[in-house]
């Protein structure tokens, strides 16, 4: 698969992707482009379609059609192995989806060992090493149930971090957290983003998207209605949509 | 009084007849458990078809998987709708007919056929318990790069496995009994021993009274390993 950007710096192409449950189109066309160390944030109403399209680039959701290229391959090609390019794009859930029957330590170890990318001994190591990033090093031997779900999140991303991927996908990973612990995910998240961790990530925090983001996504649906550097999507919004839709939650 | 020892002596002491019980036992013990091994594998194999198929999207079934799903639904089909007597006798008189009459024969019969009758059961049981797995676990296995069977194998099933395991403890319980009817192609289990001793010294009540009291301990025990394990497995639930 040749790619005619030639953009080396292109991490993520997606080509006219488009999903449809039965009659229902969910995704109608979209194409947009994530770059290497870009932030880029994806907003619009619920049902618009932005989880699908987070959901697709991993294809967590299959495509109906379009492409979508990462590091230049296509990965909707049927005869690629998406277990490849899945370990290379770690994925944060809205309800976390921890492991319960693991310890954190092995929640974050399992597939970096399953996957001979590691040793266990190696992996322990590493993981040691992310849960004191996250600040939960004391958590190691603690079961998902017994932390509170910012901590949980937290560990979430330290697992998905272990796979050292080139991108992290965030689906809306604070919309299920009491508010008080909002804030210590997307600190965690900060950090990723000045680390230059590439991300795409779906929420409703407005104050995050303005603060760490490089460029901001409005889907409505299924369709990008439009993508521009926060500054101007926040202060000069062109679509009316977008506008009433900022209106709403600003 | 002096009439119910000697009844005792009898059915227990005299001609060794205490034998018939222990041989019985192990006999027992041995179809339950080889049974209940092979019905697992079974159970497991088909229950993993089932659940993948239709966990499937609408949009992209599998047509592979769609024809090994009809197998195992023939499979619950026929097993489930026809008596576990009837198999085991199709299995000892048809399938092994031309077979000798050994104890290792009948055992393999035996196995075979509770083995595959238990499965079925098993199948229900274990797809339920994937079934009830919340669909975040499979997702957050794949997103890490794990395969699915990968993802089954080391996060939905020791999950399901925990979930299931008091039905599970139930169908073993039903193996260990009905393996009693094993005594209709010959093979000497405990229920057979008791017939023996009673077709010898002429005595009902004793002998059947006495395998129902082992029957009873036995299956006392196999709820007192399940309880354990069940504690074990209930590690992770503990709360702050």
């Amino acid at each position: 698969m040749t790619n005619s950007y030639n953009d080396a710096n292109v991490l993520i192409d997606v080509r006219d992707l488009k999903k449809q449950f039965g009659d229902h189109v969910v995704l109608n066309g979209i194409n947009t482009q994530i770059r290497k160390g870009e932030v880029v944030v994806i907003i619009g109403p619920s049902g618009s379609g932005k989880s699908t399209f987070l959901r697709s680039l991993n294809l967590l959701e299959i495509p109906t059609s379009g492409e979508i290229l990462f590091e230049g391959v296509n990965i909707t090609d049927p005869n690629t192995d998406i277990n490849v390019h899945r370990q290379k794009m770690g994925m944060v859930f809205q309800q976390f989806n921890l492991f319960p029957n693991m310890t954190v330590k092995k929640n974050i170890t399992l597939a970096p060992v399953k996957l001979k990318k590691m040793t266990q001994d190696e992996a322990d190591k590493r993981a040691m090493e992310l849960l004191t990033r996250v600040g939960l090093p004391e958590k190691a031997d603690a079961y998902p149930q017994m932390l509170s779900g910012g901590q949980k999140q937290r560990v979430a991303i330290a697992r998905a971090l272990a796979m050292g991927p080139d991108v992290m996908l965030f689906d809306e990973p604070t919309s299920a957290l009491d508010p008080e612990m909002v804030g210590e995910v997307l600190t965690i998240m900060k950090e990723l983003a000045l680390s230059g961790m590439t991300m795409v990530v779906v929420t409703h925090e407005m104050g995050f998207a303005k603060e760490v983001g490089s460029r901001m996504i409005f889907i409505d649906e299924g369709v990008i209605m439009e993508e521009n550097s926060p500054k101007e999507f926040f202060e000069n919004p062109k679509n009316q949509r977008l506008k009433d839709f900022l209106s709403k939650v600003l | 009084m002096d009439k119910f020892i000697n009844d005792l002596y009898q059915v227990f002491v005299y001609d060794n007849n205490y034998l018939y019980f222990v041989r019985g036992i192990r006999v027992t013990l041995l179809v339950t458990v080889l049974s209940l091994i092979l019905g697992l594998v079974i159970g497991v194999v088909v229950a993993i078809i089932r659940a993948s198929h239709d966990l499937q999207s609408p949009n992209h079934m599998n047509p592979v998987l769609g024809f090994f799903n009809i197998i195992c639904k023939i499979y619950l089909t026929v097993i489930r709708g026809t008596p576990t007597m009837v198999q085991l006798l199709i299995m000892w008189f048809v399938v092994f007919a031309s077979a000798r009459s050994t104890d290792a024969n009948l055992i393999r019969s035996a196995v075979l056929a509770f083995g595959i009758n238990s499965g079925a059961y098993i199948a229900e049981i274990v797809r339920s318990g994937i079934m009830s797995i919340e669909k975040g676990q499979m997702e957050a296995g794949r997103s890490l790069g794990l395969t699915y069977v990968s993802t089954m194998k080391s996060v939905i099933i020791p999950q399901a496995f925990k979930n299931i395991l008091p039905a599970l403890g139930n169908e073993f319980i039903t193996l260990l009994k009905e393996t009693s009817i094993v005594t209709v192609i010959g093979l000497k289990d405990l229920t057979k021993g008791a017939m023996i001793i009673q077709g010898n010294t002429y005595q009902a009540l004793v002998p059947f009274l006495a395998i129902a009291l082992i029957y009873l301990a036995l299956v006392m025990i196999i709820v007192k390993i399940m309880g354990v394990i069940e504690r074990r497995l209930r590690v992770s639930d503990k709360q702050l």
